[in-house]
């Protein structure tokens, strides 16, 4: 074990692109974890995905041995974290696994919105934070203008941020250095009883599901029995270690340290990040605080375009539940789509990410319905049943009223997108509680319908505030509001994976806009094809798709044949990937952009 | 399987310019290339060895710009095709040839040399729509090359391109009207169509200008066939129209799915050896062409039965008398599948008729779709 004055645990809150993954590699080869060869660019982004998208899903950790300049050799642990709202729980876990924060900010760009989210909740957990100036040898870079913006808009001097360029290495071994004397050392107990944070959880083929941990008081050790306060279930520890970032076995984990265990769990969905770790036979007085079960707030159904791939998605979707406890799903049938799953997760990335590592990993072409939130429906009887899936709304007659989830929802925005954030949030039937100014940001606080968030909100927001807004919310319950069923038909066919639930007062312009989008998304076919928006019997808006009149190729000789034949395998293909209604096509990436919706 | 049809393609690659809309295998002409000339007269003695050479029911060269071939260049390789292959009594050899000036002064000696039908590049004649098009003659040029070669040849054609950006119905009847005012026995109409990697293309993205929707190439089309049908051109293939008895016979070798040889730069062939159909491509660039001998000039696959069923669609489909069911009973092991075919029976868009299926005006407009639901 090490002394706690030679641990230093540190997280590094940065804006996409501006360096996180290099820098960490950096110091990782500088504190020799890995050999050159052994370094695969960005190691700590684990998953194919996190390395395309350029974020971190999963929580990480790594261990680094640092011989600093007063000749003492310390323990560095990186815990790596999520950045994305969907993961906000997350997010908080491990900060408060840490007690400092590199703020690594690109000199040629300055601070974003981003940054700004996370280093926020860093301030949250207490951390002490070291400023990081990146990319100082681009010609772009401006360190003064970056300087002033960092003590104007989140508040810390600056002075002395330490200069880098995690790409040529310069000043890596001044943000060893600042680690070490900058940051603060962790407290703890050794001889109290065991408390350690569940900061994550994993589930490795051959070792089962790790847990990753941060050890606040007492000693972890092979062949304890733990138990996880929140959950009650308790563990023989088999294995204790950390990554360095290698897997390395250790005789025990110390007050401070950060590294994992593992005892023969069997799914992840046993360990719930944020959930207290203590000795069986020395239980902690009381849990650290601020655990909180993870709800999935989003519902949305996944279809095999290929139904004979049904079990396949099955079987998919169990393995990814082994890594991921915060989805769940539940079988589905739809009319349109067949046999399917119903599925919540904690956000609109969330979901993005589990649909997509199922195409990738496990080869399955899905089709997503629209997004939902979870409706109370009171039925006249006095019985209340919650509503996952519009398509299995109960007769209207039936229902004594409805009521949505809500979201408090808070948004910092530079005030020159302020009017633009204001009208997408009256669009979206919010309600204004607060707008405060904090130099040239605004902070709006609004009240908005979880269902007119759940789809594009996010995407919205981004967009016309160039990414420098930053967003979170939590649910603050449920209201009753006029909310109806509007159906899609097209060709005079309902297509339930189309059904969503609707305010009233929106509804028509929800129907027109879909309409108008599904013209464009479905090809045209030989006939003309009627797209109607109805709610009950009423149809409340109409397009139509002309029919095609000309797709021929002009020229068809010899040396054609081929060119052309190839390019029929291909579009036969695609028609593979496309639904049958009655006798119209619908393209499978339809159901879900169908209800985007665009800004007039 | 002797005694079926056997056609040669002769490609040759060079322009004296490049058209704007063209996605052919061609090159600017920068003199002479013996080189590519002695390997074309090379491929003619492979293929005669690679199969068993039989009368070549057409010989057709095309381009590129053939007739910048010199009529002794056309002439021997005329002899040396029937030296080694023969020729059927009423082969055709046709030659594809531009309405410039200086070409159509060759003409003469290409009948000469055995040229027996003449296929000119129209295109137009509108001086603006040459223009728009990239070509290098006007409209005067086209016309008295139009009587020139029908004073030669008894066989000719020209193309003429339509549904140009804004083209309205009345010009194009009477671009239509001038076009049949020579009475020749065989046009072919293309759609303007904007091809991958052409100058168009890029013109298209950089928003110069826009195709025309395809109701209005539809009606352009309709038009066509209207006004040709009455006079006494029929659209005997979805481009193509001819008098009786002048319908292209080396093209039909295409859409019949008959064999052919194609040789010289890209060019393609379609061959049945052992009972194999083979489609063979060839090496694109004609220095790179002229150096490798033919062996390697050439890459020689065979067809899966799918794509022979997809080729037979295709480009029978592109027929008015359509498919022969017969054909395609025998090469798929079993009948169309029934039910597209009778949905497209219904839908008018099909009929059967003398043990064809053939598509009707209106599904001729839409053979690419209905291939693909024809396709199992």
């Amino acid at each position: 074990m090490t002394d706690l004055s030679h641990i230093r645990n540190f997280s590094i809150v940065a804006h996409i692109d501006h360096g996180k993954s290099t820098l960490a590699d950096r110091l990782i080869q500088l504190t020799g974890g890995l050999t050159n060869r052994e370094m695969k660019d960005q190691v700590l982004d684990n998953m194919e995905l996190e390395r395309e998208r350029g974020i971190t899903i999963k929580a990480q950790s790594v261990r680094l041995s640092y011989t600093a300049k007063d000749g003492d050799s310390y323990i560095l642990n990186l815990i790596d974290t999520p950045g994305h709202v969907d993961f906000a729980y997350e997010v908080s876990r491990s900060l408060s696994a840490v007690e400092g924060s590199l703020l690594v900010v690109d000199a040629s760009q300055g601070v974003e919105a981003q940054t700004l989210a996370n280093v926020y909740q860093a301030i949250d957990a207490n951390h002490e934070i070291v400023p990081v100036l990146n990319k100082i040898d681009l010609p772009a870079a401006d360190i003064e203008r970056v300087q002033q913006q960092i003590e104007d808009v989140i508040g810390l001097d600056a002075s002395d941020a330490v200069m880098i360029s995690a790409k040529t290495g310069h000043g890596i071994d001044e943000v060893l250095e600042a680690i070490v004397t900058r940051l603060p050392a962790p407290e703890g107990d050794r001889n109290a009883p065991l408390k350690a944070l569940l900061v994550d959880s994993w589930y490795d083929a051959y070792l089962g599901v790790v847990v990753m941990v941060r050890v606040v008081d007492g000693v972890l050790k092979k062949g304890m029995k733990v138990r996880m306060m929140a959950a009650g279930a308790t563990y023989l520890v088999d294995q204790v270690g950390a990554f360095d970032p290698k897997r390395i076995n250790l005789p025990e984990l110390g007050p401070g340290e950060i590294g994992f265990f593992t005892g023969q769990i069997k799914q992840v969905a046993d360990t719930k990040v944020g959930d207290t770790i203590t000795d069986e036979k020395n239980i902690c007085k009381e849990a650290l605080p601020g655990f909180k079960p993870s709800q999935p707030v989003v519902f949305c159904g996944l279809f095999p375009v290929d139904s004979a791939q049904f079990e396949d998605l099955r079987e998919a979707i169990g393995r990814l539940r082994l890594n991921d406890a915060s989805f769940e799903f539940e079988m589905e049938t739809s009319a349109a789509l067949g046999f399917g799953f119903r599925c919540g997760f904690l956000g609109l990335l969330h979901l993005e990410i589990i649909r997509e590592r199922l195409e990738r990993e496990f080869n399955i072409d899905l089709i997503t319905t629209a997004p939902s939130v979870i409706y109370n429906i009171y039925l006249t009887d006095g019985e209340m049943i919650e509503l996952h899936n519009p398509a299995d709304m109960p007769d209207p007659v039936k229902i004594d009223r409805i009521e949505e989830p809500w979201i408090k929802a808070t948004v910092m925005v530079p005030d020159d997108y302020l009017g633009a954030v204001l009208k997408l949030c009256e669009d979206r039937r919010g309600v204004q509680l607060d707008l405060t100014y904090a130099g040239s940001r605004a902070m709006v606080v609004y009240e908005l319908p979880l269902n007119e968030v759940v789809f594009d909100f996010y995407d919205k927001l981004k967009s016309i505030t160039k990414g420098y807004a930053s967003f979170d919310y939590h649910l603050i319950g449920y209201r009753q509001e006029n909310l109806v069923k509007m159906q899609i038909l097209v060709n005079d066919e309902p297509v339930d994976a189309l059904s969503i639930i609707v305010h009233r007062a929106r509804a028509e312009m929800r129907g027109r806009a879909m309409c108008e989008k599904l013209k464009d998304l479905i090809p045209r076919h030989q006939f003309k094809i009627p797209i109607q928006a109805a709610i009950g019997g009423r149809v409340i808006a109409r397009e139509t798709i002309s029919a095609l009149r000309k797709d021929v190729t002009a020229k068809c000789y010899g040396g054609d044949a081929t060119r052309k034949r190839k390019l029929l395998d291909k579009q036969k293909a695609g028609k593979k990937k496309m639904r049958q209604f009655g006798r119209v096509e619908i393209p499978q990436e339809a159901f879900i952009k169908a209800l985007k919706m665009e800004d007039k | 399987m002797t005694g079926n049809p056997l056609g040669l393609y002769i490609h040759w690659p060079y322009c004296t310019r490049l058209c704007p809309y063209c996605d052919f295998n061609i090159y600017r002409q920068r003199g002479k290339d013996e080189a590519l000339f002695q390997a074309l007269l090379e491929d003619i003695n492979w293929w005669a060895n690679e199969i068993v050479p039989r009368p070549l029911t057409s010989l057709s060269f095309g381009g590129g710009t053939p007739s910048l071939l010199s009529p002794e260049q056309v002439a021997q390789i005329i002899t040396l095709c029937r030296k080694k292959f023969g020729f059927i009594d009423s082969a055709e050899i046709g030659m594809e040839a531009n309405p410039t000036d200086a070409e159509a002064g060759k003409l003469q000696a290409f009948a000469d040399a055995g040229i027996n039908r003449l296929s000119l590049g129209i295109q137009s004649f509108d001086n603006d729509v040459l223009k728009f098009l990239g070509r290098n003659h006007n409209a005067r040029e086209a016309r008295r090359a139009i009587e020139k070669a029908q004073n030669i040849f008894d066989n000719t054609s020209f193309d003429l391109i339509y549904a140009t950006p804004d083209q309205t119905p009345k010009h194009w009847r009477r671009e239509l009207e001038t076009a049949l005012s020579f009475n020749t026995p065989h046009i072919s109409l293309y759609q303007l169509t904007v091809e991958p990697g052409t100058a168009f293309e890029k013109a298209v993205k950089r928003g110069t200008w826009s195709p025309l929707p395809d109701e209005k190439e539809a009606t352009l089309y309709a038009m066509a066939q209207d006004i040709c049908a009455k006079a006494g051109l029929s659209g005997y293939e979805i481009s193509n129209l001819a008098k009786p008895g002048y319908e292209s016979q080396h093209n039909k070798l295409y859409w019949l799915s008959h064999d052919f040889i194609g040789i010289g730069p890209g060019a393609h062939s379609r061959v049945t050896l052992q009972a194999q159909r083979m489609a063979a491509e060839t090496i694109l660039h004609p220095r790179d062409y002229a150096q490798e001998l033919p062996p390697q000039r050439f890459f020689m696959e065979a067809l899966t039965r799918e794509d022979q069923i997809t080729e037979f669609l295709l480009m029978g489909l592109r027929l008015k008398q359509g498919l022969d069911l017969a054909r395609y009973k025998n090469l798929a092991g079993k009948d169309l599948p029934a039910k597209p075919r009778d949905q497209l029976i219904k839908d008018g868009l099909a009929r059967i008729d003398n043990h064809h299926f053939a598509l009707t005006a209106k599904g001729r407009l839409l053979l690419n779709t209905i291939v693909l639901e024809l396709m199992d």
